[in-house]
């Protein structure tokens, strides 16, 4: 055994640093792989035929001059179908190709393989599809009356004949918003020539994706291997399945790698949205501002199938309060099937919708009382000890909602004048209006979220640790959609290693179980702590192996002494696997209360608005916000969440929306369905609020969600600062501002 | 027919049988998929070239008129084995998230940079305005040409 004297190293880039992400130079040289560039030898291409119609009977299909064409090797149906006929992430009910009945405008139909994709797509065309339209039903309100919904969510808690003195009531919607992620949905499916196959395609969970492909190819699990793959971002889109089974069925049925990638508009109608809703709100309040009950009714349309419809309506009713105290509250959910497109998971997953209506009703209820918003909401800010004012669950994690109300109360209000510089005035380029003309607003909000899966769903990551001559090796099928994970588990994984070297490797569905969704703001929580678990338990296997009290860069250290360097540490084989679980959780009972969740995170926005009233047009100059981060593992990505999903918020609260017509999206296009560019884009300050006591890795929260879900009522309450007008829907249109009438 | 041009500086050619965009050309026949293909109608900036010294979207442009041409795709930015000074500071300021818009807008940046080495912030948004973004809401690719402007915000 070599030993040696020395100085112990500190690690570089552990937790608390902005570390410079390993996959960045790969995507600014262009060199970084995502699902649309992936090739294979002899590879054919696929493409979809879809419903025209938002409802249909299917009276024929005829494939026939589809597969006349030359170069067509494939035309399926869903008579092709090996397995299991339908598909869901909660619930099998949407089928893989349709059958008798098309339900939904967009609908996969047929799948085409072709030699090349201009020849798919002429195939697709050329198969015909006889239909018999029926009247689709479109509006929630009517699927409620008929009882076509997916989950109804009743809560009742305390005494529900509290009344109190001071009462606002009100009407909210919210549009359809797109995911709208850079990337469209594409993959590649691989035969492995013994009757099983290789899928790479768009995902934020490939272990779901497998068990769903599996069921519907009807091959035993090991047949198949999900393979994550680069992405071009996700925001909830990819939770669900689209092209993944159809690619499967079609390499399999032609024994030749078959690619499919979505363009643009097919991408609007190939995946899940967020749900639009219409929700109904009555607060009563003492004199004093304090919250005596809360009543709320919520519309979440689903669309045609079920996709995660349940668990988003069970977000938005156990969210509907916000993150306030309340003894009496009753809210009714219902998430409404119609032949709308199908709606699921979208960054903030409920609680966005809600947020809308009850931090509108907050600022009424500021207004009734005489009290300023920000002190309405110190007066009701519910804390750690108190129970959630929907289902009664003690908060026993850190919820820092008074500290955030008071850090953004003293953040400096930004206070530069509107100029004379057009640019930078409501319609910008356009050069629409003057400094005279322009309105300043200001307005704040409050959001609440859940922080990973809830209601008693065995939620769980799984990591592996190992420890090479290339450095730490940390396996994961989690994905990497852009937020960071790449950074935020080596750095874990550093800090508790105390080694420099290491990177995140994603593999395929067979080397590891799984890591669970990337969504519900839970990677860093769950896979960050499985990585945590096995690195800890890596540690200490090492010292006692080698009877030491401390490792790092140089090896096992005993007191000064080096007793294993690290050259020689690494010719052993070190590796450890952890699967890390979150508190449990519980269903509701009869009356929605229980411990349904396992954390939470509390966020708040301030906007400041310019609006030129007359043309309703509007600017968002400035968010400032607050975040409950737990404990920053990386300030800069956590920036980059919050900036990114403020973004998405504004979005939400002036301009993103899919305009539907009786069932058919009429803006599926970058030209017609309008994002945010950088001239839209507010300056952003931000700071977080860091508090122990979590139990993700060092105290972690996820941060992903938050920035979505109070960032747009922010806005939307600056608007009604500068206008006066009622706004009680986002997005905010023109029209809204210019046209509508007066609060009253 | 057969188009030749220059691309990144190389004579190249291919064979142009249908119609079809300057973007699928480089992506599926000449192994260039640095470009990317996100909305097909110039909307959004992430298959931004330049051609002839002008920055245009690959997308809207038809392959067989690049005949001539000199054309630079984000593969063709950098100095040989290193980064431009665009790629260098989108990376130190965490600018890059998903990574599907970045290369569009390290071609329109270097463009911007070409043209104007010392841009205001002004000058950046409006050089950027053309090129979408749905992860990082800008402010760290602000940021990073802010400082390579050395314009650092206060």
């Amino acid at each position: 055994m070599t030993t040696e004297t020395g100085r112990r190293s500190t690690v570089r880039d552990g937790i608390g640093e902005s570390t410079i992400r390993p996959d960045g130079i790969p995507k600014l040289t262009g060199s970084f792989e995502y699902a649309q560039d992936l090739h294979a030898e002899g590879m054919l291409w696929g493409t979809t035929v879809r419903s025209p119609h938002p409802r249909a009977r299917i009276v024929s299909i005829d494939i026939a001059p589809a597969l006349a064409i030359g170069g067509v090797q494939a035309v399926l149906t869903q008579d092709d179908v090996p397995g299991r006929a339908m598909f869901g992430l909660e619930h099998p009910d949407q089928p893989v190709l349709a059958q008798d009945e098309v339900r939904y405008w967009g609908e996969p139909v047929a799948v085409v393989a072709a030699e090349d994709e201009d020849t798919a797509r002429r195939a697709a065309a050329a198969v015909v599809v006889e239909y018999e339209e029926l009247e689709p039903l479109v509006d929630p309100e009517e699927a409620d009356r008929r009882g076509e919904v997916f989950r109804r969510l009743r809560i009742r808690r305390g005494d529900q004949d509290s009344a109190g003195p001071v009462v606002v009531e009100g009407y909210y919607e919210v549009g359809m918003q797109d995911q709208a992620p850079l990337g469209t949905e594409a993959g590649l499916a691989v035969p492995d020539g013994h009757g099983g196959v290789d899928l790479y395609a768009t995902s934020q969970y490939v272990h779901a994706d497998h068990e769903q492909v599996v069921a519907s190819l009807g091959l035993r699990p090991d047949q198949v291997r999900s393979h994550p793959v680069g992405i071009g971002g996700a925001f909830g889109a990819r939770e669900d399945l689209n092209l993944h089974i159809h690619l499967c069925m079609l390499a399999l049925h032609t024994g030749r790698p078959v690619k499919m990638v979505y363009h643009r508009d097919e991408s609007f109608t190939g995946h899940v949205h967020r749900h639009p809703a219409r929700m109904w709100y009555r607060h009563e309040a003492d004199t004093d501002g304090r919250l005596v009950r809360v009543e709320a009714r919520l519309l979440l349309d689903g669309g045609a199938y079920a996709s995660t419809t349940a668990a988003v309506l069970a977000n938005a009713s156990y969210f509907a309060v916000g993150p306030y105290r309340c003894d009496s509250v009753a809210v009714d959910g219902a998430g409404t099937r119609t032949n709308n497109p199908p709606c699921g998971a979208m960054r903030g997953f409920g609680a966005v919708q809600v947020c809308f209506a009850h931090e509108s009703q907050m600022d009424r209820l500021a207004a009734a009382v005489g009290l300023d918003p920000l002190e309405l909401r110190r007066r009701n800010a519910l804390a750690t000890g108190d129970r959630m004012s929907t289902t009664g669950q003690l908060i026993e994690t850190p919820l820092p909602v008074t500290e955030v109300i008071d850090s953004l109360s003293a953040m400096p209000l930004f206070a530069a004048e509107p100029g004379d510089d057009p640019m930078a005035l409501p319609g910008g380029s356009g050069l629409t209006t003057e400094a005279v003309h322009v309105r300043r607003g200001i307005g704040y909000a409050l959001g609440l979220k859940n922080l990973g899966f809830s209601e008693g769903y065995d939620d769980y990551a799984q990591a592996r640790v190992r420890l090479t001559a290339d450095g730490v090796v940390i396996e994961t099928a989690a994905i990497e959609v852009g937020q960071g994970l790449v950074n935020v588990l080596a750095q874990i994984a550093r800090t508790v290693l105390g080694v420099s070297r290491a990177e995140v490797r994603h593999v395929d569905t067979s080397q590891i179980d799984s890591a669970g969704s990337t969504s519900a703001s839970r990677q860093t929580q769950l896979s960050g702590g499985a990585t945590h678990q096995a690195a800890v338990r890596l540690r200490e296997r090492i010292l006692v192996g080698h009877g030491g009290d401390h490792l790092d860069d140089a090896g096992v250290w005993s007191g000064d002494t080096l007793v294993t360097p690290m050259s020689q540490l690494v010719t052993e084989s070190w590796e450890e696997t952890a699967t890390f679980r979150h508190p449990p959780t519980e269903k509701p009972d009869a009356d929605g209360q229980g411990t349904m969740h396992a954390d939470f995170a509390v966020a708040g926005h301030r906007a400041v608005v310019d609006v030129d009233p007359d043309l309703g047009l509007v600017r968002v100059v400035r968010i400032d916000t607050a975040q409950d981060v737990g404990r920053a593992l990386n300030p800069e990505s956590i920036r980059g969440q919050i900036e990114g999903g403020i973004m998405q918020g504004v979005g939400l609260a002036v301009m993103e929306e899919l305009v539907l017509d009786q069932g058919r999206i009429r803006n599926a296009t970058f030209t017609d369905y309008l994002l945010p560019t950088i001239l839209d884009a507010p300056d952003v300050e931000a700071l977080l609020i860091e508090q122990d006591g979590s139990w993700g890795p060092f105290g972690a929260k996820g941060v992903g969600e938050p920035p979505t879900i109070s960032s747009t009522p922010a806005v939307a309450s600056a608007i009604r600062a500068a206008t006066g007008k009622e706004l009680n829907r986002v997005p905010v249109r023109p029209q809204d501002i210019a046209l509508s009438g007066d609060a009253v | 027919m057969i188009v030749s041009f220059r691309l990144n500086g190389a004579e190249t050619s291919f064979r142009a049988n249908h119609p079809v965009s300057l973007l699928d050309v480089l992506r599926d026949e000449l192994a260039l998929p640095g470009s990317k293909s996100a909305c097909e109608q110039g909307e959004c900036g992430s298959c931004s070239v330049i051609l002839d010294g002008e920055l245009v979207c690959a997308c809207l442009v038809m392959a067989v008129d690049v005949e001539g041409s000199d054309v630079t795709t984000v593969e063709g930015i950098a100095p040989s084995g290193g980064l431009h000074p665009v790629q260098e500071s989108l990376n130190r300021a965490g600018g890059v998230q998903c990574g599907f818009c970045t290369p569009g807008f390290v071609v329109a940046a270097a463009d911007l940079f070409e043209r104007n080495p010392r841009p205001s912030t002004a000058e950046i948004k409006e050089a950027l305005a053309g090129n979408i973004c749905r992860c990082t809401g800008y402010g760290a690719i602000v940021r990073a040409f802010e400082r390579l402007a050395g314009r650092e915000a206060p």
